[in-house]
């Protein structure tokens, strides 16, 4: 009985997981093989390794590093201060409201404000700079870019900051430590997942950002991303769209691996 | 920073209001413009209600924001129903590697990019012969919203003692009575949670959608994303203006379910592009 009783229920969950999980990697890999006129070859795989896209892929990681690393930099004192504040979980809910908003809604606000006579022109006009190109710059991705992250790093952050407990801060004070010390020995060490999860949550998104791209930074930057969307919907090459998508694939593994994916599982499997 | 271990100073409230500041102006911007008879976003000229107007005039533009909201609403109850006979699924597992085999196979929709999530559905669906359009992009959308519903009920599942449902068997329960009446009201938070999240998923999505919908048809990220890449106009404003009151009434709804339900003060929805961080 038992056993009926979860094959039932297994069904349409297998089902899903066939068809939208395990099909589309194997239909990934598999397409990755053929070329353009759909004849079988690694071609796709060798032009891979060529400076045009080993290039791309640097870049490509180095500005998801810089958007990492500054969404980390204002998230990390943001989630802290949050902890210290009276109603922390509204204000919480507050810094996040933002993020519920539709994405391309914030960024085509960014094309107004970021614009030639849009406020941030005027601004550093008033304060006698003078207006500067500002949209559809490396500057104008990485702020948007960082714009977009920043809740989904504020929130795991605020998490592990909630849950240490206090009375570890007022032991480190009382032995002496300073308060850079106490940060860097007991709070930050402590609070090492939150970052972690946060910076997955992070990463791997803005590897694979392609709108924020054409739109902010008018193709100046070219992602992983934008590669894979060019290939599959432009120029209509889907091997090497999904050659790119293989190299994506694993990065995203790598960086489970190296951030620690283990906790999801260690939270919901008791 | 560090000083400030007590009392927030003055640089603490100043750091946060910049912060708090900076994540809402271009909300804020947007709706201010809506209001601009002047037709641009950087010279106020008077107030005027038009572009409301003219977004409920544009009938192509209804037409989609219907559409939009027939495919969260679709896909949200069908992904909860997949998503909660996973979830039970997932309870009624004996052997651990079986489950977290599952658990894991669950999450890779959670953390893949947006990106391949559609280049890898639009590949399935050409290899399946489906047409782009209505069809594809509510299946994607119920696809990518299955994991999360799991994650959203699975806790409440685990929490509920096996002797509620032994009981109703001892007295008689059908197999659909136990799960009609003493599985589902009990999961019901997490059910509920899991529907609201799946919804907002769906609203928010872009990436996915832009991949596998057809020439013929469009959701309302799509419709603002190639109207945007055209320039400005206000009435993407006006329209995004209503949409953030919806989302303002949607996240305090969500927030009352998730605070009185599932566990204090935890929204811990992150949106579609950074998806979110269940486990965390």
């Amino acid at each position: 009985m038992q056993y009926r009783t979860r094959n039932i229920y297994l069904i349409p969950y297998a089902v899903w997981i066939a068809l939208f999980v395990i099909a589309p990697i194997v239909l990934i890999a598999y397409y990755s093989m053929f070329d353009i006129d759909g004849a079988l070859t690694v071609g796709n795989y060798r032009r891979f390794f060529t400076p045009v896209y080993m290039g791309m892929t640097v870049r490509s990681f180095w500005y998801a590093f810089l958007v990492t690393m500054f969404s980390l930099l204002v998230a990390y004192p943001t989630a802290y201060l949050l902890t210290k504040t009276k109603h922390k979980q509204l204000w919480l809910l507050l810094m996040i409201m933002p993020s519920w908003m539709n994405l391309l809604l914030k960024a085509y606000a960014f094309i107004g404000m970021f614009g030639t006579y849009g406020p941030v022109n005027a601004l550093l006009g008033a304060l006698g700079i003078g207006t500067k190109q500002i949209l559809f710059t490396e500057f104008s991705f990485i702020f948007v870019a960082v714009y977009i992250f920043v809740p989904f790093m504020i929130l795991p952050i605020f998490n592990a900051l909630d849950e240490l407990n206090p009375s570890l801060v007022a032991a480190a004070r009382d032995l002496g430590a300073s308060g850079w010390d106490t940060f860097r020995r007991v709070v930050f060490p402590l609070t090492i997942n939150g970052v972690k999860s946060g910076c997955r949550a992070v990463f791997i998104p803005a590897l694979s950002l392609f709108m924020i791209t054409r739109l902010i930074a008018g193709n100046r930057v070219i992602t992983l991303g934008t590669a894979i969307e060019q290939h599959f919907l432009v120029t209509q090459d889907w091997g090497m769209g999904s050659t790119i998508a293989v190299f994506l694939i694993i990065a995203m593994g790598l960086t489970m691996v190296l951030t620690g994916s283990g906790e999801e599982g260690r939270q919901h499997v008791k | 920073m560090s000083n400030s271990s007590k009392k927030p100073g003055a640089a603490a409230t100043i750091y946060l209001a910049v912060v708090f500041v900076i994540l809402y102006a271009p909300i804020l911007y947007l709706a201010y413009y809506s209001f601009n008879s002047g037709g641009s976003m950087h010279n106020f000229e008077g107030f005027t209600l038009e572009w409301y107007g003219e977004v409920f005039q544009d009938t192509r533009l209804v037409i989609i924001l219907l559409n939009t909201l027939a495919i969260a609403l679709f896909s949200a109850a069908i992904s909860t129903m997949i998503g909660v006979a996973g979830a039970i699924a997932i309870t009624h597992v004996k052997s651990k590697q079986f489950r977290s085999a599952l658990l894991t196979l669950n999450n890779v929709l959670i953390v893949s990019p947006d990106v391949i999530i559609g280049a890898s559905f639009l590949i399935l669906f050409a290899a399946m012969g489906v047409r782009l359009g209505f069809a594809s992009v509510l299946v994607s959308h119920i696809a990518f919203s299955v994991p999360i519903v799991v994650l959203m009920v699975l806790p409440k599942l685990q929490e509920m003692s096996p002797t509620l449902i032994y009981a109703a068997r001892d007295l008689g329960a059908t197999r659909w009575d136990v799960l009609s009446r003493v599985i589902v009201p009990y999961i019901s938070p997490g059910i509920f949670a899991g529907f609201f999240m799946a919804l907002t998923y769906s609203l928010d999505d872009f990436a996915v959608t832009f991949f596998v919908t057809g020439d013929g048809f469009s959701t309302l990220s799509v419709e603002i994303y190639s109207r945007a890449r055209q320039g400005i106009s206000l009435s993407i404003n006006a329209l995004s203006t209503l949409i953030f009151l919806v989302t303002l009434v949607l996240a305090v709804g969500y927030y009352a379910i998730n605070t009185r339900a599932i566990e204090p003060g935890r929204p811990a929805r992150t949106g579609r592009t950074g998806r979110v961080e269940a486990g965390e």
